[in-house]
């Protein structure tokens, strides 16, 4: 701690260089914070995925519909506990960009599968009565500031049928689940039905079903696809989590565009740093060894320089991370629908903290190594 | 008293034994000091003349511990520094060499007193003993007044008395001057030159100097001149030993 003053004296040799060194690793670490949440915010389906839970899709694709009786076959499969299933809405909410997930569902099932979704009783009663209600997250309820009781029109065009849909909102659900999704937006399946052209009623998009056990999976998977071989509609059925990631495989380039670019500038901008650290003591050379002619040991010189670098290093970090912790939940609003729901988690912002930490180290290290192997008598013939 | 040449063990507080120097420069060896024997005893004052070239800064470096000899011994209150390691040098530098160079070398980002203070954060005094060492050493130099003001707000001279409150400021066994006036105007170079007199004959320092100048030199006890690395002549100043500036 005796060193502080001259470690602070130095670092406010050139305050503009300081400012300016601060400041780019202050924007790496905002970078850091934000690809890292970008890709927890595309892996979370993945984490999240019930174990116990299977989807069946059409064998052909995920855009493909089967018959909602098969429901009743399946339940015969020793090992599923309960089925429920979902159609795709695809509306708009007054504008294009306002996009949020929209799901027609089958409210008697619903329940009993997707269990990390909250909506209180009585709310979810309302919505059983209510042939035109809606359930809506949480967040999305906050984002267009949605109460209980608002008439919500929603427009689309299935089946090239333009047509503005009147929703009463019913219930507001929340997800148990730290970081889970609230920004569905449910209606029942058979007010969707109801207005669908003749050969696409009697239709839904995928099932979810609840195990009795996890170990059933693939016992259970192989009887559904089984059942349905050789039909009309044949069947693909997989762990919820194998989907999930199946599902982000297809945003999988987007991620990795995102990530690689990212990546490419947040290691740029760690070079810039650490070679301003390197310049910044490449130029007191012959201070240096004017602290080693009067007594001040390779240790001592070392600590000097990579204290320098600490400081910059851990203030610039906590800068970017402070910023990140600010900027992205506005961020997050921002995109709501285009990226999933962005978090910066306590992981990423230790994470953060000790590659900081880590890279104020390595940037020192080299120019600090370089000051210790010094020749006193070299480097007092520079001045 | 300074002795030259002289052979054996002797109770001196520095003593030089055939030390040589040598440098390869290509394929070539370069003689920088050669067989060089000098006793200097506590509180003398020595000054090393000599043309460019001729080894007085090798032999101030390696005096200092900042250089390694290519033979011979020095050996310094007892202590035998030529085959210390190199972490045990530096404990031995801070604790018996002062440093005053031509340049002063101040840090510029640090107050006078901050530069005087820097060699005490080597040692175990607590902070408000530094600080009574540091304003004494600044009292003895003249400048305690200045003690906050920054290099660049001082004069050449000023700067030359810091960086000697900064060499005598942990109390060193000697002190090392390479060129201590070489940057300054004759006025402050005589100030100078009274300060380290001073130093020597109220405070009992040993001071071993190096410098072109001849007027500095003849402040010293004794005028060592040398010569392709070689000591050629030494030369004393009774008026000077009688404490004259002149």
């Amino acid at each position: 701690m005796k060193f502080r003053g001259l470690i602070f004296a130095n670092l406010f040799r050139k305050k503009i260089r300081l400012l300016l060194t601060i400041g780019s690793f202050a924007v790496a670490l905002f970078l850091f914070a934000f690809l890292g949440v970008v890709k927890s915010a595309f892996s979370r389906g993945t984490e999240v995925a019930g174990a116990d839970r299977l989807v069946v899709v059409n064998r052909i694709g995920l855009i493909q519909t089967m018959p909602v009786s098969y429901a009743d076959k399946i339940t015969t499969i020793p090992g599923v506990k309960a089925i429920t299933h979902n159609n795709w809405f695809g509306g708009v909410y007054q504008d294009e960009k306002n996009f949020f997930p929209q799901f027609a569902i089958d409210p008697d099932n619903h329940r009993k599968v997707m269990t990390e979704f909250i909506v209180p009783d009585d709310q979810w009663a309302n919505f059983l009565k209510d042939r035109q209600g809606c359930i809506a997250g949480a967040k999305i309820a906050k984002r267009f500031g949605w109460k209980i009781g608002d008439r919500i029109p929603i427009k689309n065009s299935l089946y090239g049928n333009p047509k503005t849909w009147e929703f009463n909102l019913d219930g507001v659900y929340h997800n148990e689940r730290p970081g889970g999704d609230e920004t569905q937006f449910w209606l029942q399946y058979k007010y969707l039905d109801e207005s669908m052209p003749a050969n696409y009623k009697g239709q839904i998009g995928w099932y979810v079903l609840k195990l009795d056990t996890p170990d059933d999976a693939i016992r259970v998977a192989k009887a559904i696809d089984a059942k349905f071989a050789n039909s009309s509609q044949e069947t693909k059925t997989e762990t919820e989590s194998a989907f999930a990631a199946g599902f982000a495989k297809q945003l999988g380039n987007i991620q990795f565009l995102i990530l690689s670019i990212g990546s490419v500038v947040f290691f740029t901008l760690l070079l810039v740093t650490g070679n301003t650290m390197a310049i910044s003591v490449r130029e007191r050379i012959a201070e240096l060894a004017v602290l080693k002619a009067i007594g001040f040991g390779d240790r001592s010189v070392l600590f000097l320089v990579l204290g320098e670098s600490l400081v910059i290093a851990l203030v610039g970090g906590l800068l970017g991370l402070g910023l990140a912790m600010l900027a992205i939940p506005v961020l997050g609003a921002a995109l709501t629908g285009l990226l999933p729901t962005l978090i910066l988690s306590p992981q990423i912002l230790t994470v953060g903290l000790v590659t900081a930490v880590l890279v104020g180290i390595i940037s020192g290290i080299l120019p600090g190594i370089g000051a210790m192997r010094m020749r006193v008598v070299n480097a007092l013939r520079r001045v | 008293m300074v002795r030259v040449d002289e052979i054996g063990k002797s109770n001196s507080l520095i003593q030089v034994r055939d030390l040589d120097k040598t440098y390869r420069r290509g394929g070539e060896e370069i003689h920088v000091l050669q067989r060089l024997n000098l006793d200097v005893d506590k509180g003398d004052f020595v000054a090393f003349m000599g043309p460019s070239g001729s080894g007085k800064t090798t032999l101030l470096n390696l005096l200092g511990g900042l250089d390694v000899p290519s033979r011979g011994s020095i050996t310094v209150a007892g202590d035998e520094i030529t085959h210390m390691s190199r972490s045990k040098l530096t404990d031995w530098r801070a604790r018996h060499v002062g440093f005053i160079f031509q340049m002063y070398n101040l840090i510029p980002v640090l107050t006078a007193f901050q530069n005087v203070e820097l060699p005490l954060l080597l040692t175990k005094l607590s902070k408000s003993e530094r600080r009574k060492h540091v304003e004494t050493a600044l009292s003895v130099v003249g400048l305690a007044e200045r003690m906050n003001h920054y290099p660049r707000q001082l004069s050449g001279g000023q700067e030359q008395r810091v960086a000697i409150a900064r060499a005598i400021v942990a109390d060193p066994t000697f002190l090392l001057c390479d060129e201590p006036t070489g940057d300054l105007d004759r006025k402050s170079a005589d100030e100078i030159m009274s300060l380290i007199k001073r130093l020597v004959k109220e405070y009992g320092k040993t001071v071993l100097m190096v410098t072109h100048d001849p007027v500095v030199a003849r402040l010293a006890d004794l005028t060592l001149h040398l010569e392709k690395g070689l000591l050629v002549e030494s030369v004393e100043h009774p008026q000077a030993m009688a404490g004259c500036v002149a």
